[in-house]
């Protein structure tokens, strides 16, 4: 355990060292949730039947929990960097913990991540978006946003391992962009046709977004008539989905590792 | 006397699908020796070294390496090895200072003695003045010595070298001998991989000649050099002089000289010690052959090969661990 704790330091040490020295990187990540937040919010808002105002503050959590999502991207493009370019043979090599690695991965990430939803947050607020139920509320949002991160970034790794290209896991990271679409994130669910709605409903990131919503007192937050099970409990919804994919990915993702490829 | 071997391996097999990247491989490398598995892309060597550094488990057969099971007991052999490769590679966006911190601290080196670790190996292999900038901006010769260096980070018993010095341009690659003939002469056990005999001649006490899966031939690289020979080659002023040519070489080395008509040179493999350059070329001149070329030379890897297993290299063989480990 120690040995976990202390080398899952170290390679998070590793992974903030990167990013200090590849800030332009962190700055490009950091810009497209604000880009997207700006132009669903003022361009494509602007052309929906829901009052700009109101599409605004339905939208911020969706960003924030598309950007939450993101983790499975970059989750994935690190574990399949470090698979390709030969770091991940070096670390299993070493006499060091198993789970170390994709741990001190996916915890440098959930910083990073911590402090990358604040400037989407504060341009939120600027747009109009408050958190109407104080800071045990808007704390309960940030918990569940990070929690989610925290499950994705572990579903990336484990992509990441088994695509094992650089190139593959960029080309798959960025398809994954499709994902908040065929959710609540940008635009509410209740208008879809049925088989549709259910599954964007029982999305993840819906979960998430429409958790958030809940937890701030936002448009969206309330479950519409004939929503499925994580519409309508989105907070547990959120929670759950989240618990499950680590239930899931965390053994997977570190066996992949002990074991590596033929 | 009894002899402590560092890596010991029997009948090592491993398959990929079909394709049978090892065949039985054995190995023995004595403890505080230099061995060095010398054979073409895809003969295998890298797919042992991945076994003998618990990076993949073989299909079959077993190997021990500092005494322990490699598939039994990979944390030992973990803590008993150092590993430079191809692959095991130190991390670009990273400077070297940080790279040999983070490979020290997960060594198990924390604090002030990881970190003098650290200085000391940057030191030692010249790279301090660089150590601070990110790897990714350094020369080839300097990656691979960083990369040498941090599989030296947990001073290993048995260091495995998989193709030190592949790519690398004459001067770097003289500095890296250098830096393992050191590492030998202080008591560390070298396993290598090389595709050059010239490499494995000047590092290695034993040679293995590995081909697709295993070994074909062992030995010095005396006694090997001995079987191969060298090669002499003569280029002649007329074509028809080339027939005379060859009659003289084949006079002197009873090796069934090889004519090219257009190149207008004969060749032939030189197993005599005794048939030097001077007395190829007095030989030609008493023979009245008109002679504007020779040159006696260690043979290429190729004709390595085809002395020792009596078939061409495989040149296009498939090369599934590359493939797979890419």
């Amino acid at each position: 355990m120690t040995t976990l704790l202390s080398d899952g330091g170290a390679v998070l040490i590793r992974q903030l060292q990167k990013a200090r020295h590849a800030p332009a990187l962190l700055v490009l990540t950091q810009t497209m949730p604000l880009m997207m937040l700006l132009f669903f919010g003022y361009v494509f808002g602007s052309a929906l039947a829901m009052p700009g105002a109101e599409y605004r503050e339905f939208l911020v959590p969706g960003l924030l929990a598309a950007t939450a999502a993101n983790g499975l991207m970059t989750g994935m493009f690190t574990a399949a960097q470090d698979a390709h370019r030969g770091v991940m043979d070096r670390f299993r090599t070493l006499p060091m913990s198993r789970t170390a690695v994709p741990l001190g991965q996916t915890v440098a990430d959930l910083l990073t991540t911590a402090v990358s939803l604040v400037p989407v947050m504060l341009v939120g607020l600027a747009m109009g978006w408050r958190t109407e139920n104080g800071l045990p509320g808007a704390l309960g949002a940030f918990g569940v946003l990070l929690l989610f991160r925290f499950a994705t970034a572990w579903v990336g790794t484990y992509l990441g391992l088994l695509s094992r290209s650089e190139e593959a896991a960029g080309q798959l990271g960025s398809a994954t962009f499709v994902l908040p679409m065929l959710s609540s994130a940008y635009l509410p669910t209740a208008g879809l046709t049925g088989w549709l709605r259910t599954v964007a409903e029982w999305n993840p990131i819906s979960a998430v977004a429409t958790a958030v919503r809940a937890l701030c007192g936002n448009t969206g937050g309330e479950a519409a008539p004939g929503a499925s099970w994580p519409a309508a409990h989105p907070v547990a919804g959120a929670v759950l989905w989240s618990l499950l994919l680590l239930a899931l990915f965390v053994p997977l993702a570190t066996r992949r590792f002990a074991r590596g490829r033929d | 006397m009894t002899t402590t071997y560092a890596v010991l391996s029997e009948g090592l097999e491993k398959h990929f699908g079909e394709v049978r990247a090892l065949r039985g491989l054995d190995l023995a490398v004595p403890e505080g020796t230099v061995c060095g598995l010398l054979g073409p892309n895809g003969a295998g060597k890298t797919t042992a070294v991945r076994i003998l550094t618990t990076l993949t488990a073989p299909t079959s057969g077993r190997a021990l390496v500092a005494g322990h099971d490699v598939t039994r007991d990979p944390a030992a052999v973990r803590r008993a090895i150092g590993v430079t490769g191809q692959y095991a590679s130190v991390d670009g966006d990273l400077t070297g200072r940080e790279n040999l911190r983070l490979f020290a601290r997960l060594a198990g080196l924390r604090g002030r003695a990881g970190r003098e670790r650290a200085d000391g190996l940057l030191d030692r292999f010249g790279l301090a003045e660089a150590a601070d900038r990110v790897a990714s901006t350094w020369s080839g010769g300097m990656r691979r010595r960083l990369d040498l260096a941090a599989g030296l980070i947990t001073r290993p018993r048995v260091l495995f070298l998989d193709e030190p010095t592949t790519g690398l341009d004459p001067a770097a690659r003289e500095h890296i001998w250098e830096a393992v003939r050191a590492l030998a002469d202080e008591g560390t056990t070298v396993l290598l991989t090389t595709q050059y005999l010239e490499e494995a001649d000047r590092l290695a006490d034993d040679i293995l000649v590995v081909d697709r899966g295993r070994a074909v031939a062992t030995g010095t690289p005396a006694a090997l050099k001995a079987r191969i020979g060298s090669y002499a080659e003569v280029t002649v002023a007329r074509a028809d002089a080339l027939t005379a040519a060859a009659g003289v070489l084949d006079r002197l080395t009873g090796g069934r000289p090889a004519l090219d008509e257009e190149r207008l040179t004969v060749g032939a493999t030189v197993l005599d010690p005794a048939v030097t350059l001077p007395r190829v070329i007095r030989a030609l001149d008493g023979a009245g052959v008109p002679v504007t070329d020779a040159s006696l030379r260690p043979p290429t890897l190729d004709e390595v090969f085809l002395r020792l297993t009596r078939v061409p290299a495989p040149a296009h063989a498939p090369t599934p661990t590359k493939e797979n480990a890419a």
